[in-house]
């Protein structure tokens, strides 16, 4: 069982983003306002362009809010990414083919300046953690997507971060995949005692993982409810045949219907990139 | 293996060409005790299939192991020496060129405004006509090979910087995300994400500009009067070539087999390195 604490690890208190692009201006979140405690696991949700990858970029410091506050471990999200108090993992795993699986995990650490044994040890540790602990020297080719997604997981964990941003890791596998993935994250969740914010598209899935589901409405993106869920951990596939989960589906759903407008204006494209690069 | 059968097919077809419209053959055979002479005179006429204009392979090859001159080595020697001084130069200029190349993809990858405002001129660069920039540079360096070194490096730094540029932008953008997340420094990004990505497409550039450097080489001794290099031999045979065809042809064979030597030695450089890659692997998004 994960212990929620009642202490704020992540907070936002009034924020927006605007995305200048030319003549074209785009308001991709306004007034955001969201404590997440330590420890809980949160899905983001909304449709298309509710902002809620936006929302975990400027949460990572790889976008900068136009106003508002947002405090990560009670430091500003540029100290906690200096600090390495987060791991991140984004839809496509991004691993390097030129390195093997297991110095793959190590980059960060590398980066970090800890020592090779150290290194190796925690590589080991976090690949035996995502169940991947007998391919460390494969290449990244070698593995299936769900694999390298794991793969990924680990690195985002190499260095024992207390909170965990992910951006629909699981949005490119298939639904058996995905529903392995989803339970194996829970283990994980469980294990490493980390805060997970968790952005998806799939409402079952936010339903699944989370103890709070955050659901955002678009244009501009905004936090339009949050809702509880309060289904007992540990949960596994007898949990997806309660009929409380399916309740919990529909409640998220009829929220989420009931946010979207019909909206014959196509704002500008959204730019992710970090603004840093 | 292709190569061999490349190679065979051209032989075969210049030899028909000389067959069907080259000069007459004379036949002196002897045959189950009888002499026979015959002449077999080509249906056409081709200028060009004159043993002046197309020597006869058999007597290129001949005039591979015979002197150029009199009382001088013979022609293969005099070649293999020429061909290592333009060698020496092409290696020279290619690691100079392939050095600034990737230099100026550095930076022009990393100030975009700097890409801007140079690339027109980089793009420029490469029209003006290197025979006559080339005295000019002898002229100012008066530093003798070396001089040919620069201009073979300057055909040889414009596909580095090109496949360079490409290579170092190919990046993931969420993979430099990754290494903001990590609060790594713009030298570790280039390092230990930049480059990597960027070597399937730098290999591509340099086996350009291997082939390049050996053209820039020869190229940038003729006008230069740097003796010594294959460039004076094709230079000094192309003068004299009635008295010898064939030696300018082997002269020809001989730079042909250098350029191709210099793609072969970066392609085992890039196989040694990137073995481990998967194929195919810039064509990645």
């Amino acid at each position: 069982m994960v212990k929620v604490k009642n202490e704020v690890k992540v907070a936002l208190r009034g924020v927006s983003k605007i995305f200048d692009s030319g003549s074209i201006s785009t308001k991709a979140l306004e007034d955001i306002n969201l404590e997440i405690n330590s420890g809980e696991f949160i899905s983001l949700i909304g449709p298309s362009g509710c902002g809620k990858s936006t929302l975990l970029r400027l949460i990572g410091d790889l976008l900068q809010p136009s106003s508002g506050e947002i405090q990560v471990n009670g430091k500003s999200p540029k100290r906690a990414r200096l600090d390495r108090d987060y791991g991140i993992v984004f839809q496509s795993p991004v691993l390097f083919d030129w390195r093997k699986v297991e110095s793959n995990v190590t980059l960060p650490l590398e980066i970090l300046n800890i020592k090779p044994e150290k290194r190796r040890e925690l590589a080991r540790k976090m690949l035996a953690l995502v169940e991947l602990d007998k391919f460390e020297n494969h290449y990244p080719w070698q593995l299936s997507g769900g694999m390298q997604q794991r793969v990924a997981i680990a690195r985002a964990l190499a260095f024992e971060p207390s909170i965990l941003l992910m951006d629909e890791p699981f949005g490119a596998l298939d639904e058996m995949t995905r529903e392995r993935m989803n339970a194996l994250l829970l283990q994980i969740w469980e294990k490493t005692q980390t805060t997970i914010i968790f952005v998806t598209h799939s409402i079952p899935e936010a339903v699944f993982l989370a103890n709070r589901v955050v659901i955002m409405s678009p244009r501009p993106g905004r936090v339009s409810e949050i809702v509880t869920v309060d289904l007992p951990y540990p949960r596994d596939e007898d949990t997806r045949e309660l009929e409380q989960y399916f309740e919990l589906i529909t409640q998220v759903r009829e929220f989420i219907r009931s946010t979207e407008t019909v909206n014959f204006s196509v704002p500008g494209e959204i730019q992710w990139q970090s603004e840093k690069a | 293996m292709p190569l061999l059968l490349l190679l065979t097919s051209l032989a075969f077809v210049y030899e028909l060409i000389k067959f069907i419209g080259g000069p007459a053959i004379s036949i002196d055979v002897s045959l189950f005790g009888l002499d026979i002479h015959t002449i077999w005179r080509p249906p056409l006429k081709f200028r060009l299939a004159s043993d002046l204009s197309m020597p006869h392979l058999w007597d290129i090859i001949e005039a591979f192991g015979k002197p150029a001159r009199r009382g001088g080595p013979i022609l293969l020697n005099e070649l293999s020496v020429a061909a290592l001084f333009t060698f020496r130069e092409a290696f020279v200029g290619f690691i100079l060129g392939a050095l600034m190349g990737l230099i100026l993809a550095i930076l022009l990858v990393h100030f975009s405004l700097l890409e801007r405002a140079l690339m027109p001129y980089v793009i420029a660069s490469q029209t003006v006509p290197l025979i006559a920039v080339a005295p000019m540079i002898v002229i100012w360096l008066r530093a003798g090979w070396i001089s040919v070194s620069i201009i073979s490096a300057y055909l040889t730094f414009f596909p580095v910087t090109i496949a360079g540029l490409r290579g170092l932008k190919s990046v993931h953008p969420d993979a430099i995300d990754l290494m903001v997340s990590y609060a790594a420094t713009t030298r570790q990004v280039l390092f230990m994400v930049r480059f990597p990505s960027a070597a399937p497409y730098l290999f591509n550039g340099f086996k350009l500009a291997a082939s390049l450097s050996v053209i820039g080489a020869i190229v940038g001794e003729l006008p230069s009067g740097i003796s010594g290099g294959l460039g004076t031999v094709i230079l000094n045979f192309n003068q004299y070539y009635i008295s010898g065809p064939e030696r300018l042809w082997a002269a020809m064979i001989a730079a042909g087999v250098l350029g191709i030597a210099s793609y072969l030695l970066v392609h085992l450089a890039e196989f040694l390195l990137l073995r481990t890659q998967p194929r195919g692997a810039e064509v990645k998004s």
